[in-house]
C-alpha cells in the first residue's frame, strides 16, 4: 500500500482510495463504489453512535467518491455535524463537504447556516476562516441572505485579524457577485477603501478586488480610491526587490497586487493632474524597467514582470489620453511581435488590437504589418494566427486595405476551418468599407465565394448585391465578372445565386457582346440548375422571367423551360408556383406590364452593414469597434452634446454616399422597403424606432419585486437597471439606476415610461429626462414621482433606447409598481378580524386561489413575504397556527380600500389556499394574483 | 477567475474548483470539453486560448495539467504564475509533490487552494503566509509524516 497522507493519516481513506486505483476496469470500480457506499450507508444508519474521527473517514469517502463523478445522495446531514465539531480537521471536512456538494434542501440550508454563524460568532480566527471560506465557495442567495449584513462588520471591525479580513473582503465580493441587491453599501465601504493603505499586503490585495468589482457599479461611491491605489502602486513600483519580503516573486514585487490596482484604475476616467503625475511616472518606470537586462533566467520572473506591464499597456490604452505613453507601449509590443515565446507573442497581437482603435497609436501599430502578415503565415498556433487576423482586421484602414484583404484572402486558402467564417466576414466587411474602386469589391467578394463558398453566409452575398444595385458604376463590371466566374465548370452554389440575381437585373448590359448574348447567359445559368438546392432554384426561375422582359428573343426558350414536367408540376410547391405563375405571366402581360413587374430593383435603403453586424454578433461588441467610430464618439463627447446624425447616411444612396451608413443607424429608413422579390427584405433587422419586446426573464423579474422595494430589474452585457423606491399612502418615489457596464459610451440614451391609456387614468407617473450621453463605467440616475389615483391592474413598462459602438439598443422590461406598494398595514385583535371578514362575505368582495407551491414551504420566508407584500401580519388570530393571516388598507387618491386575506398552507399536498376579501372586487383580484405568484 | 481544473495527462479529473454557479451537469461538460481541446494541443503552442467567451489558461507540470478559465478582462500572464505559486506551495507542503500526493490528499489540495484563491481571486499571495495557515492545522491533530519520494515536478 503506497500511501499515509501527510497530517492527519486517514488510513481508512488512503486504502480505499488504493483500491480504487487497482480496479482493472470501470465495472469493477463501480462495484468496489458501490460495496463502499452500502458500508458507509449502514455505518450511518447504525445504532452505535460514530465517533468524530469515523465520521469524518466516512464523510471524506463520500466526497472522494463524488469527486470521482459518481452521484452522493446522502451524507449530508453528518456533514453538517461535522460542522459543529471542536476539532479543527473535522469541522474542515464538513464544510469542505458542504463547499462541494451544496443542496438546496432548505432544512440543511438552516443547519449550515447556524453552524456558520456560530463559527462567525466564535472570534476564533480560524473557525472564523473556515466559515467565510464556505460561505464563499457556496456563494448562494440563501447565505447572502444570511450573511451579506453581518460580513461587513468583520472586515472593517478594528481588532479583526489580517487573515479573516482577507477572507471576508473576497467573501463579500462572491456574494455581491451573485446577489447585488442583497449586499447593502453604506458606512463600511469608505473604510474599504483606507485598507488599500493597509500594513499587510495581503489585506491589500484581497480588498483591492473587492473594490475593483463594487467601484464597477457605484464609481461614485468608491471614487476615493484612486488616488489611493496610485500612492500603493508608486511604492510598490519603486521599491528594491527586497524591500517587500515575501511578496516578491521571482524578483518582481507584488505583481499580483501591481495588477489588481491596474485593474482598479481602469475602473475610472484619468485622474486629476496632480494625481495623474504620479501615474503617469508609475506607468513610465513599468516601461522602462521592460527595457532593463532580466533580474533572473527563470520564466517566473519574465511572466510576473510581463504580467503587471501588459495590464499597465492596458490602463493606457484604457485612458487613451497621453500620445507619448501610447506610442511607447506601441513599441513595446513590437518587441514581443518577435519574441521567442510564443506566449508573449499572443499577447502582444492581442493588446496591438486594442492600440489599433487610438487614433494616437494608430499609425504606429500600422508600421508592424509586416511582421503581423508574417505571423499569419509562419504562426504554428492557430490560437496565435487568429489573433494575427484580429489585428489585421483592427489596423486596416484606406491605405493598406488592398494590401491585407490580399493577404487574408491568401491565408483563407488554408486557414483551419474554425476560424474560416469569421475571416470571410471580415475580409467582406475591409473589402466593403474601403474600396475606392467598385470593381475591386466585386473581385474580392468573389473570390471569397470561390476559396470558401462554404463559408460565405447569407449576409455576405445579399451585401454585394445591394452594392452592386445601389451602384450603377459598377453594375457592367459585375455582370461581366460573374458571368465569367460562372464559366468554371464547378462552381459554388453561392456563386450561382449571386450570378443569376446580377444576370437577372444587369445581363443586358453584357448581352450587346456575341460572346455572352442572352441565349448563351440563360443556357450558362440553366446549365447549373440542377444542381442546386431549392432556394437557389426559386432564385434562378425569377432570373427566368426578369429575362423574358429584357431578351424577347429568349422568351419562348424560357416558357419551354417553365412549362417542362419538372417544373410545372415539382414536388416542391414554391417552385411549382414560381412556374405556373411566372409561365401565366410571360403570356398574358403585354410588355409595357411586363416592363413594370419585372423592372429593375430599386436602389437599397442605406444603413449598417448587416454583415457588420453579424460579426458583432459573433464576437462581441466591442471587439469591433473600428477607429472611426471612436474618433467619432471622442469628438461628441469633446462637443459635450449628442452625436450629429450624419447627413450622407439617411439619404437615397447616390454615388457619394457613405456606402455602409456605418456612422449612425437612420432614424427611420428612407423610403418604403423593397417590394418586389422579398429576396433581400430580410436583410434588414426591425425599424429601431419600434419599441422591443419584453426582454427575456422580464417577468420572473417583475414577481421578485412584489414583495420588495429594491434590487437589480434587469441586467445583460452592457446594461444593469437597478431599482430603488418608498411608498408612502397613495404615493411613491422609485430611484432607478442605469448603469454602462462597458467602457464605451452609450449614445442618445433615452429611457421612456409607457402606460396604457386604461393605467394613465389609474397611475400617474412624472420623471425628467436623462442625460443622453452615459460614459463607460458610469450610473446615471432617474427618479419617478408616482401617484396611485385609483386601484390599478397592469405594470407600467420601461423601454431604453440608446447607441453602443455601432449598434441600436433596445430593451423594455416591466417596471414593479404594483397595487400592493400602496399598501398600509393595519394590526387587529381576532376578534375584529373576523367580524370585518364575516362583513366582508359577498361572493363579488371575495376572491380565491389554490395552487400549488412553487417554493419549499418554509414559514419564516412565507411570513417575511407577507410583510415584504405590504400588509400587516396578524398572530394568533386563526385558530390553525400554521395558517398566515394579514390586514391593511390600499391607499389610492379616491378612496381607501381595506383587505384581508388568509393564506393556509397545505405540507403534505405542497399546496395553499389563498383568500382574499376586500371591499372592491378589482383590488381583490388583483391582489390575489400578486401574492399567488409568491409561494 | 471561474474555476480551476488538474487533470492527467490521460485525462482523469484530479481536482476541480467552481467559482461560478452550474449545475452538476454543465460542469461535467465543461470538463469533458476542455480536457479534450487542453490535451489536444502540442507542447511549444501557447498558453492561452479562446473558449466559449472566456480565455483559457493552462500548464502542465510532469503528468497533471492545470488549467484555469478567466473573464475577458483578466490578465493571462498573473494567472500563469497563480498556477506556478500553487504548484510552489503544494510542493513545499508535501515536499516534491507528485501526482500520487494530491489524489491520495485531495482535501489538502483543497484546502491550500482556499488559503489562496477565495472566490476566484488571489487572496494572498505569501508563501510563508499560506503555509502557516494549513500548518496550523495540521498541528492541532497527531502529525504522521512521511514524505513521499517520487519526484517532484516543479522545475
Amino acid at each position: 500500500m503506497p500511501a499515509v497522507s501527510k497530517g492527519d493519516g486517514m488510513r481508512g481513506l488512503a486504502v480505499f482510495i488504493s483500491d480504487i486505483r487497482n480496479c482493472k476496469s470501470k465495472e469493477a470500480e463501480i462495484k468496489r463504489i458501490n460495496k463502499e457506499l452500502a458500508n458507509i450507508r449502514s455505518k450511518f444508519k447504525g445504532d452505535k453512535a460514530l465517533d468524530g474521527y469515523s465520521k469524518k473517514k466516512y464523510v471524506c469517502k463520500l466526497l472522494f467518491i463524488f469527486l470521482l463523478g459518481h452521484d452522493i445522495d446522502f451524507g449530508h446531514m453528518e456533514a453538517v455535524n461535522l460542522l459543529s465539531s471542536n476539532r479543527y480537521t473535522e469541522k474542515q471536512i464538513g464544510y469542505l463537504f458542504i463547499s462541494v456538494l451544496v443542496n438546496s434542501n432548505s432544512e440543511l440550508i438552516r443547519l449550515i447556516n447556524n453552524a456558520i454563524k456560530n463559527d462567525l460568532a466564535s472570534r476564533n480566527p480560524t473557525f472564523m476562516g473556515l466559515a467565510l471560506h464556505c460561505i464563499a465557495n457556496v456563494g448562494s442567495r440563501e447565505m447572502a441572505e444570511a450573511f451579506a449584513g453581518e460580513i461587513p462588520k468583520i472586515l472593517v471591525a478594528g481588532d479583526t485579524m489580517d487573515s479573516v479580513k482577507q477572507s471576508a473582503a473576497l467573501c463579500l465580493l462572491r456574494l455581491y457577485r451573485t446577489s447585488p441587491d442583497l449586499v447593502p453599501m453604506g458606512d463600511w465601504t469608505s473604510r474599504v477603501v483606507h485598507l488599500l493603505n493597509d500594513q499587510h499586503l495581503g489585506v491589500v490585495t484581497a480588498a483591492t478586488s473587492l473594490i475593483t468589482t463594487l467601484a464597477q457599479k457605484n464609481p461614485e461611491e468608491f471614487k476615493t480610491s484612486v488616488s489611493l491605489a496610485v500612492s500603493r502602486l508608486s511604492r510598490i513600483v519603486t521599491s528594491a526587490s527586497t524591500d517587500l519580503q515575501d511578496y516578491t516573486y521571482y524578483f518582481v514585487p507584488a505583481p499580483w497586487l501591481s495588477v489588481k490596482l491596474l485593474r482598479l484604475l481602469q475602473c475610472y476616467p484619468p485622474p486629476d493632474p496632480a494625481v495623474r503625475g504620479r501615474l503617469t511616472e508609475c506607468l513610465e518606470t513599468i516601461l522602462n524597467k521592460a527595457q532593463e537586462p532580466p533580474k533572473s533566467k527563470k520564466v517566473q520572473h519574465s511572466n510576473a514582470k510581463n504580467a503587471v506591464l501588459f495590464e499597465a499597456i492596458s490602463l493606457i490604452i484604457h485612458h487613451d489620453s497621453e500620445p507619448n505613453l501610447l506610442v511607447r507601449a506601441c513599441n513595446q509590443l513590437g518587441q514581443f511581435l518577435q519574441h521567442r515565446e510564443t506566449n508573449l507573442r499572443y499577447l502582444a497581437l492581442e493588446s496591438m488590437c486594442t492600440l489599433a482603435s487610438s487614433e494616437f497609436s494608430h499609425e504606429a501599430v500600422k508600421t508592424h504589418i509586416e511582421t503581423v502578415i508574417n505571423a499569419l503565415k509562419t504562426e504554428r498556433d492557430v490560437s496565435v494566427r487568429q489573433r494575427a487576423v484580429d489585428l489585421l482586421y483592427a489596423m486596416c484602414d484606406r491605405s493598406n486595405a488592398q494590401q491585407i484583404v490580399a493577404e487574408m484572402l491568401s491565408y483563407l486558402e488554408t486557414a483551419d476551418y474554425s476560424i474560416r467564417e469569421e475571416i470571410v466576414l471580415k475580409v467582406a466587411i475591409l473589402a466593403e468599407k474601403y474600396a475606392v474602386d467598385y470593381t475591386w469589391y466585386v473581385d474580392t467578394i468573389l473570390n471569397l465565394i470561390r476559396i470558401a463558398g462554404d463559408y460565405v453566409s447569407e449576409e455576405v452575398w445579399y451585401r454585394v448585391i445591394q452594392i452592386v444595385i445601389n451602384r450603377d458604376d459598377v453594375q457592367g463590371y459585375a455582370a461581366k465578372t460573374v458571368f465569367e466566374a460562372l464559366q468554371a465548370p464547378a462552381c459554388h452554389e453561392n456563386l450561382v445565386k449571386v450570378g443569376g440575381y446580377i444576370l437577372g437585373e444587369f445581363g443586358n448590359l453584357i448581352a450587346g457582346d456575341p460572346r455572352s448574348s442572352p441565349l448563351i447567359q440563360f443556357n450558362l445559368l440553366h446549365s447549373k440548375f440542377h444542381l442546386c438546392s431549392v432556394p437557389t432554384r426559386a432564385l434562378l426561375l425569377s432570373t427566368y422571367i426578369k429575362f423574358v422582359n429584357l431578351f424577347p428573343e429568349v422568351k419562348t426558350t424560357i416558357q419551354d423551360v417553365l412549362r417542362s414536367d419538372s417544373q410545372l408540376k415539382n414536388a416542391d410547391v414554391e417552385l411549382q408556383q414560381r412556374a405556373v405563375e411566372y409561365l401565366r405571366l410571360s403570356t398574358v402581360a403585354s410588355t409595357d406590364i411586363l416592363a413594370t413587374v419585372l423592372e429593375e430593383m430599386p436602389p437599397f435603403p442605406e444603413r449598417e452593414s448587416s454583415i457588420l453586424a453579424k460579426l458583432k454578433k459573433k464576437k462581441g461588441p466591442s471587439t469591433v469597434t473600428d477607429l472611426e467610430e471612436a474618433k467619432r464618439e471622442r469628438s461628441a463627447d469633446v462637443n459635450g452634446g449628442p452625436e450629429p446624425a450624419p447627413a450622407s447616411a439617411v439619404s437615397t444612396p447616390s454615388p457619394s454616399a457613405d456606402l455602409l451608413g456605418l456612422g449612425a443607424a437612420p432614424p427611420a429608413p428612407a423610403g418604403p422597403p423593397p417590394s418586389s422579390g422579398g429576396l433581400l427584405v430580410d436583410v434588414f433587422s426591425d425599424s429601431p424606432s419600434a419599441v422591443a419586446p419584453l426582454a427575456p426573464g422580464s417577468e420572473d423579474n417583475f414577481a421578485r419585486f412584489v414583495c420588495k422595494n429594491n434590487g437589480v430589474l434587469f441586467e445583460n452585457q452592457l446594461l444593469q437597471i437597478g431599482l430603488k423606491s418608498e411608498f408612502r399612502q397613495n404615493l411613491g418615489r422609485m430611484f432607478i439606476f442605469y448603469g454602462n457596464k462597458t467602457s464605451t459610451q452609450f449614445l442618445n440614451f433615452t429611457p421612456t415610461l409607457i402606460c396604457s391609456d386604461d393605467l394613465q387614468t389609474n397611475l400617474s407617473l412624472q420623471t425628467k429626462p436623462v442625460d443622453p450621453t452615459v460614459d463607460g463605467g458610469a450610473q446615471v440616475q432617474q427618479v419617478v414621482n408616482i401617484e396611485c389615483v385609483s386601484d390599478f391592474t397592469e405594470a407600467p413598462v420601461l423601454n431604453i433606447q440608446f447607441r453602443y459602438g455601432g449598434t441600436f439598443q433596445n430593451v423594455s422590461v416591466k417596471l414593479p409598481i404594483t397595487l400592493n406598494k400602496f399598501f398600509q398595514p393595519t394590526e387587529m385583535a381576532s376578534q375584529d378580524f373576523f367580524q370585518r371578514w364575516k362583513q366582508l362575505s359577498s361572493p363579488q368582495q371575495e376572491v380565491q386561489n389554490i395552487f400549488k407551491a412553487k417554493h419549499p414551504m418554509d414559514t419564516e420566508i412565507t411570513k417575511a413575504k407577507i410583510i415584504g407584500f405590504g400588509s400587516a401580519l396578524l398572530e394568533d388570530v386563526d385558530p390553525n397556527p400554521a395558517n398566515f393571516v394579514g390586514a391593511g388598507i390600499i391607499h389610492t387618491k379616491t378612496t381607501q380600500i381595506g383587505c384581508l386575506l388568509r393564506l393556509e398552507p397545505n405540507l403534505q399536498a405542497q399546496m395553499y389556499r389563498l383568500t382574499l376579501r376586500t371591499s372592491k372586487e378589482t383590488v381583490s383580484q388583483r391582489l390575489c394574483e400578486l401574492l399567488s405568484e409568491q409561494f | 477567475m471561474q474555476f480551476m481544473l488538474l487533470f492527467s495527462r490521460q485525462g482523469k479529473l484530479r481536482l476541480q474548483k467552481w467559482y461560478v454557479p452550474l449545475s452538476d451537469k454543465e460542469k461535467k461538460k465543461i470538463t469533458r470539453e476542455l480536457v479534450q481541446t487542453v490535451l489536444a494541443r502540442k507542447p511549444k503552442m501557447c498558453s492561452f486560448l479562446e473558449w466559449r467567451d472566456l480565455k483559457i489558461v493552462y500548464k502542465r507540470y510532469a503528468s497533471l495539467y492545470f488549467c484555469c478559465a478567466i473573464e475577458d478582462q483578466d490578465n493571462e500572464l498573473i494567472t500563469l504564475e497563480i498556477i506556478h505559486r500553487y504548484v510552489e506551495l503544494l510542493d513545499k507542503y508535501f515536499g516534491s509533490v507528485c501526482e500520487l500526493d494530491i489524489i491520495f490528499n485531495f482535501e489538502k489540495a483543497y484546502f491550500i487552494l482556499d488559503e489562496f484563491l477565495l472566490g476566484g481571486e488571489v487572496q494572498e499571495t505569501s508563501k510563508k503566509n499560506v503555509l502557516k495557515a494549513i500548518e496550523q492545522a495540521d498541528l492541532l491533530q497527531e502529525v504522521k509524516k512521511v514524505i513521499f519520494k517520487n519526484k517532484s515536478f516543479v522545475t
